[in-house]
């Protein structure tokens, strides 16, 4: 594929299927008054829709659409950094406890009743604390050598799963564990424009300054003692990095709960797109990721006439896709 | 004759793990354009020395000073544009460019938040061409064998335009062939006027390269000098803790005086 092709399908991939996104659902819209309802926010156009299809397109759809845009594109984005820093392909988002400390902020909430907004703050300062704690515990003779903060950060993420696990213990059977479990399968249905407003700002802030470092992070990935023998002041790049995806995980987590799987293995669909450079990878890996989770979505709250958790269709989908692309290519972008 | 300002002044240098000293007091200059051979056995504290001529590592005592600024003062960015290391061993880790691996050592020219220019990679493929590797550009630097490694990598030094360029026993992985591919390479960039420091475990290298020698020996004696005062029997043998020799190579038509060492 020619670069400007590329370029041009990633920027399109994602936006094609949000407009797609808000034709889906139970209650049927046409393609015209979707684009009619759209153009009205710009245009003066005579409204000849009914008021609920508004509704339904402005208040529900697109503000769902464009939370799973970001959140795939976070949690992509973050991991794919994650990846390059900790020098692993194995590497995911939650390594260093954010996901286990945000879910259990959340647990909190539901467990005081709070409404959806606090749930919310609950989850994400929760989720910086439990990486602060890692990386305090992580940081010896005044550096955060990788390996010390992969062992700090299963540390603080086996504190944390025990500390919600003893949450959902004492969680009243009836109506608490149910909303906590529910909680974690993860799921897009708390979007509005309010939980936009709140999670958009910190992931937007955490993918631009990530990809601001991306070039130094190739220079990361040679390793801590390399990188500083070119230069690099690795303790302010890795804080930096550490700052951003968690700033960005925990904003997703805080709003759709635990979804696991994308930030694994959105980054390696993005090497065998366009190779290991993270000056490439990072901008494939937010198109990518945020394609991907729109499509999930799309499937979670149309398949059924219920709704089915984000977190059970990422992993049920996307793992047999990894698969597959680990059997054709036999591994060879790693 | 003047005596020329030496680029590299070290005074009265220790350094210690500890209550164990692996070199005390320790006098050297290193002359712009030179190639210092650092011999002795393992764990002798060759790579340490180089850490701490680096800057990398701090010394216990002593000072080294470059171009008059002592190196302790310098932020790692200024530091990286004084000194390039090419280490023993690189665990490889994603599948880059040759090139753009290469164009990683502009880093400590870029400011935080640029990234390499058109200029930056010219640079870059010039650097390779002199290491003899600017038809692997494009490979994936991890497909290089470890001969090939290395010197993409030392080409990475280059591109850093350092003063000085310290080597940790850059052919301690390399077979026979890769490790004479290395050693004549490094020559050649010596001709050029590239200031090196090497340590190798392999004293015939200090045969093959030019400048001066600096042996550290057990117990913590260090002779410098030229290949020829430092290097005899006796001395190798006290460094290594075996018996060794210097034998005189047979004359070769075109070849100028040879003499390896070997243990016997």
């Amino acid at each position: 594929m020619t670069k400007p092709r590329a370029i041009v399908l990633m920027i399109l991939a994602p936006l094609a299927l949000l407009y797609a996104s808000l034709l889906i659902g139970r209650f049927a819209v046409s393609p015209g008054d979707v684009t009619r309802i759209l153009m009205a926010r710009v245009f003066p156009i005579a409204h000849d829709w009914s008021g609920p299809v508004e509704t339904i397109v402005m208040q529900i759809r697109l503000p769902r659409a464009i939370l799973a845009l970001f959140v795939g594109a976070g949690l992509s984005i973050s991991g794919a950094a994650y990846q390059g820093m900790f020098r692993n392909p194995l590497v995911s988002t939650d390594i260093l406890g954010v996901t286990a400390a945000s879910g259990f902020g959340a647990a909190v909430a539901l467990l005081l009743s709070r409404n959806a907004l606090q749930l919310q703050l609950f989850a994400f300062i929760f989720g910086l604390a439990g990486v602060a704690l890692t990386y305090l515990i992580a940081r010896v003779y005044r550096s955060t050598p990788v390996l010390m903060l992969v062992l700090s950060g299963v540390v603080v993420g086996a504190f944390f799963s025990a500390l919600l696990s003893a949450a959902k213990y004492v969680a009243d059977p009836e109506s608490k564990l149910p909303a906590i479990t529910y909680w974690l399968l993860g799921s897009l249905n708390a979007a509005s424009v309010q939980s936009l407003a709140s999670v958009l700002p910190p992931i937007t802030a955490g993918s631009v300054g990530l990809l601001i470092m991306s070039w130094r992070l190739n220079v990361l990935s040679m390793g801590d003692e390399e990188a500083r023998s070119l230069g690099l002041r690795t303790e302010w790049l890795k804080g930096g990095i550490i700052i951003c995806t968690t700033l960005i995980t925990a904003a997703a987590v805080s709003v759709c709960g635990i979804v696991g799987w994308v930030g694994l293995v959105i980054p390696h669909v993005g090497r065998m797109l366009v190779g290991p450079d993270h000056r490439r990878l990072l901008p494939a890996a937010l198109s990518i990721g945020a394609t991907y989770l729109l499509f999930i979505d799309d499937i979670a709250r149309s398949a059924t006439a219920g709704e089915i958790p984000l977190g059970i269709l990422t992993a049920m989908i996307g793992a047999p896709f990894f698969a597959y692309l680990l059997r054709k290519t036999r591994g060879s972008w790693l | 004759m003047a005596v020329a300002k030496p680029l590299i002044e070290v005074r009265g240098a220790t350094f210690r793990y500890g209550e164990q000293a692996v070199f005390s007091a320790l006098n050297l200059d290193v002359f712009r354009g030179e190639v210092l051979t650092v011999l002795g056995p393992n764990g002798c504290g060759k790579s340490t020395l180089l850490r701490c001529i680096g800057g990398a590592l701090a010394l216990t005592e002593g000072s080294v000073r470059m171009d008059d600024v002592d190196i302790s003062q310098l932020d790692v960015a200024a530091r990286a544009r004084k000194v390039g290391f090419l280490f023993q061993h690189h665990s490889p880790s994603f599948p880059f460019a040759v090139i753009d691996v290469v164009t990683m050592g502009r880093a400590p020219h870029l400011g935080l938040f640029d990234s390499p220019s058109l200029q930056d990679s010219r640079l870059a493929e010039e650097a390779l061409e002199k290491v003899g590797m600017r038809h692997l550009k494009d490979r994936p630097y991890t497909e290089l064998s470890g001969g090939e490694l290395q010197l993409v990598l030392l080409a990475r030094t280059l591109v850093q335009q350092p003063e000085v360029i310290l080597l940790d026993e850059p052919t301690a992985h390399l077979d026979f062939r890769n490790q004479a591919h290395s050693v004549k390479t490094i020559a050649a960039l010596a001709g050029q006027g590239v200031t090196m420091i090497m340590a190798t475990h392999d004293p015939n290298h200090a045969f093959l390269l030019p400048g001066r020698v600096l042996m550290m020996q057990p117990g913590g004696a260090i002779l410098t000098g030229l290949a020829s005062e430092v290097i005899s029997d006796s001395t190798l043998t006290a460094t290594y803790g075996i018996d060794i020799a210097v034998f005189p190579a047979p004359r070769r038509a075109g070849a100028g005086e040879m003499r390896f060492c070997s243990p016997w």
